[in-house]
């Protein structure tokens, strides 16, 4: 699915990712957890092609492709998702169009046929109601106005449409309250199956109560400094990250 | 991102073909011998002429203003020739079969089939080719129920008293300099009426085509819609692609008697120049509609062309209780300028008028709105709304707002948003990071942005000016 081989990437002249190792088999979710400006959220934009992201070293390979000859719109089309922290809004572009816009170019891109407008309102109106999101938040401009759960919970419903195989969650349990955890977590674990990985990054261990991943990956100064089963994240949550910082220097 | 940008904003003008047709075009050059031409030509009434003449009087001692954001070399208006009509066109076809097929595959080619059967259902189209207006179609039709449409210069034959009362009743003969070298050169246009209490059951439509070299488009439009009667019209305008600049000066005036109601809707493509600045058409026009008690008049207007734009499309609120409304998308490319807004002049009591301006800059572009809101002392509890937002797609064009209030009544209530935009980084991630590629993207987050306006426009053009808008950004990102 995934293979991270001694990556190296830069944000504005800065070393954030120095010689990352990381390899996602399907069906696996990794959860990565780490201090602030350890590169999680690097991670996750370099991944996925965002501008001003630069990469030095080392190679990343996605589905047999090599992710780095893929522009932006070709990764996600590939089946690369990133949910992001905190979800802009675009006004005027309503959720629907934009939705079925996004849809439409990755079946596109796999040789099939767009879909027509009601097969996809259809669709979408079944897929809003998985992540309790009302149907009018489908006429509405994408994000615009929406509370910070119903953004996170949108970005679940884009997931869900545009089925990924490798899906990036960056901190989406950053302000979110239980309720809305849950949700999010609910609509994440329905869509975990054997084809389908999960990245999820996340600063504190309560987002794992709910999405129990296979593997714990602890980034630190730009490099996966220890990696453990589930029971690593109840340990880092006592004992914090100062311990594993001071080795990883 | 902003290379990016600029790279899709650069495409091709689709419509920038010259058809090859054999024209009656005058010498370059305007005195009063080429104004008695033009009037001869079209055998007007002595009071036309004169009337015509007192214009170009008034235009020889008027100076060009100064006072909009643009900048361009000054006009040589004596290297502009003010007449040219294909020969064809010497004794007007009556009917589409005797029109030049030259001049209906032009049309065909800018999408715009004449045959009646071809034609857009429930449209019907005047079109005008450089000075004159080609063909009129469904007017058999309209007149059953008492619609007039037709050229302006067959207007002044046939329905002289409404002509005479009207023109140069909205916007005077020396209203402002392009509007007087207008009322001295205007060549052709449309003119509707549409009589008492007749709701027009078609859109109608002028269709504006610019084709010979060195030659300047000066049409005039006359709208009326008599008491308790209703109409929407829609102008679109394309030209060649040239290096020179060429002029369009028009004019337009709209009357809503009581309780009438015109929505006009502009979908402008004059040649906007190519990449480096180098070419386009100057367009310099005034538009006004007077309202009387209870009417309404709806300005709607796209504007994606011509390297200067120079157009405030206003209303004038006299009657009581009367409604003016401004939408308008302005989106210059490039080196395109434009410097484009309204006036809303109240003047009944109780007149209310609605202003949303939508601004998109890319390029090296200069986009500016320019708007004036006056309450006379006599428009008691007269309301007023504006929004004005802007959007920048890269860093370096302008955007910039000029909005005038001039309130001289206390009940008035006028309320005026700004906003200013870019099309953020992180806009274009989101859409990119869920597989739209970059030109998608820009075109859903301007159309967007644009939204509020293409609702108000005719249904079939609403498409059509998304898709202008496809078209005008490509290359602004790459």
């Amino acid at each position: 699915m995934l293979r991270i081989t001694d990556l190296f990437a830069r944000v504005e002249e800065k070393d954030i990712l120095k010689g990352l190792n990381l390899t996602v088999k399907p069906g696996e979710v990794h959860a990565i957890m780490g201090p602030n400006g350890a590169g999680k959220s690097t991670l996750g934009n370099v991944l996925s092609g965002r501008d001003g992201y630069e990469v030095t070293g080392g190679s990343v390979e996605f589905n047999g492709k090599d992710l780095f000859e893929l522009e932006i719109e070709e990764r996600a089309r590939e089946g690369l998702f990133l949910a992001f922290q905190y979800p802009v809004e675009i006004p005027g572009v309503s959720n629907m169009e934009f939705l079925k816009a996004s849809v439409d170019a990755k079946r596109k891109h796999h040789g099939q046929p767009e879909l027509s407008a009601v097969e996809f309102m259809k669709l979408a109106r079944e897929t809003s109601k998985r992540v309790n999101l009302e149907q009018a938040f489908l006429k509405r401009g994408v994000n615009e106005g929406f509370s910070g759960g119903e953004k996170k919970r949108n970005e679940i419903m884009q997931m869900m449409l545009l089925e990924p195989s490798l899906c990036i969650l960056d901190e989406t349990d950053s302000g979110l309250d239980i309720d809305a955890l849950q949700v999010v977590a609910n609509g994440v674990n329905a869509m975990r199956s054997p084809e389908r990985s999960f990245i999820v990054v996340t600063h504190y261990q309560r987002l794992l109560d709910y999405i129990v991943p296979d593997y714990v990956h602890v980034l630190a100064n730009g490099r996966i400094v220890k990696t453990g089963g589930k029971e690593l994240a109840l340990e880092l949550e006592k004992k914090g990250y100062a311990w594993l910082e001071t080795e990883a220097v | 991102m902003s290379e990016q940008v600029e790279h899709l904003i650069k495409k091709e003008y689709a419509a920038g073909f010259h058809t090859t047709i054999d024209s009656e075009t005058l010498p370059p050059g305007l005195n009063e011998d080429v104004i008695r031409f033009i009037s001869a030509k079209k055998n007007e009434p002595e009071w036309l002429l004169e009337w015509r003449l007192k214009a170009y009087q008034s235009w020889l001692e008027m100076t060009e203003p100064e006072w909009a954001h643009v900048k361009y070399e000054d006009i040589d208006f004596q290297a502009v020739s003010y007449y040219s009509a294909p020969k064809s066109m010497d004794e007007k076809p009556k009917s589409l079969d005797e029109v030049d097929p030259e001049l209906l595959r032009t049309y065909e080619k800018l999408g715009i089939p004449l045959h009646e059967q071809a034609a857009l259902a429930g449209v019907a189209m005047d079109v005008v080719f450089d000075s004159v207006s080609v063909v009129t179609t469904f007017r058999e039709k309209l007149f059953e129920v008492g619609v007039i449409f037709c050229s302006i210069s067959e207007a002044v034959h046939k329905y002289p008293e409404l002509v005479k009362k009207y023109i140069g009743s909205v916007v005077p003969q020396k209203d402002n300099y392009y509007a007087a070298l207008n009322s001295a050169v205007f060549s052709d246009g449309s003119f509707v009426y549409i009589p008492k209490g007749v709701r027009c059951p078609m859109e109608l439509s002028t269709y504006f085509r610019i084709n010979e070299q060195n030659t300047g488009q000066f049409e005039r439009t006359l709208i009326i819609a008599d008491e308790g009667s209703h109409v929407s019209y829609l102008e679109g305008c394309t030209a060649p692609m040239r290096d020179e600049n060429q002029l369009h000066a028009a004019v337009v005036e709209l009357i809503a008697l009581d309780n009438a109601e015109i929505k006009y809707s502009t979908v402008q493509n004059w040649y906007p120049g190519n990449e480096e600045g180098k070419g386009g058409i100057y367009n310099f026009v005034t538009k006004r509609g007077v309202c009387h008690t209870n009417a309404k008049i709806s300005w709607t207007q796209v504007e994606t062309g011509s390297a200067v734009t120079w157009k405030y499309p206003s209303c004038i609120l006299r009657g009581d209780n009367s409604v003016g409304e401004f939408y308008s998308v302005a989106l210059t490319n490039n080196y395109q300028q434009a410097d484009t807004g309204t006036k809303m002049i109240h003047i009944g009591k109780n007149t209310r008028s609605t202003i949303i301006s939508k601004g998109i800059s890319a390029g090296k572009s200069s986009n500016a709105y320019r708007g004036l809101v006056r309450i006379n002392p006599g428009a008691e509890g007269a309301r007023n709304y504006t929004q004005c937002d802007s959007l920048l797609i890269g860093d370096k064009c302008g955007a910039h707002t000029f909005p005038y209030i001039e309130s001289k009544n206390p009940s008035a209530v006028i309320e005026h948003e700004a906003t200013t935009s870019k099309v953020s980084e992180d806009q274009m991630f989101l859409c990119q990071q869920r597989g739209l590629d970059a030109e998608k993207a820009v075109s859903m987050i301007v159309n967007g942005f644009c939204r509020e306006v293409f609702k108000e426009l005719p249904m079939e053009f609403a498409v059509e000016a998304g898709k202008l808008l496809e078209v005008s950004l490509e290359g602004s990102v790459g």
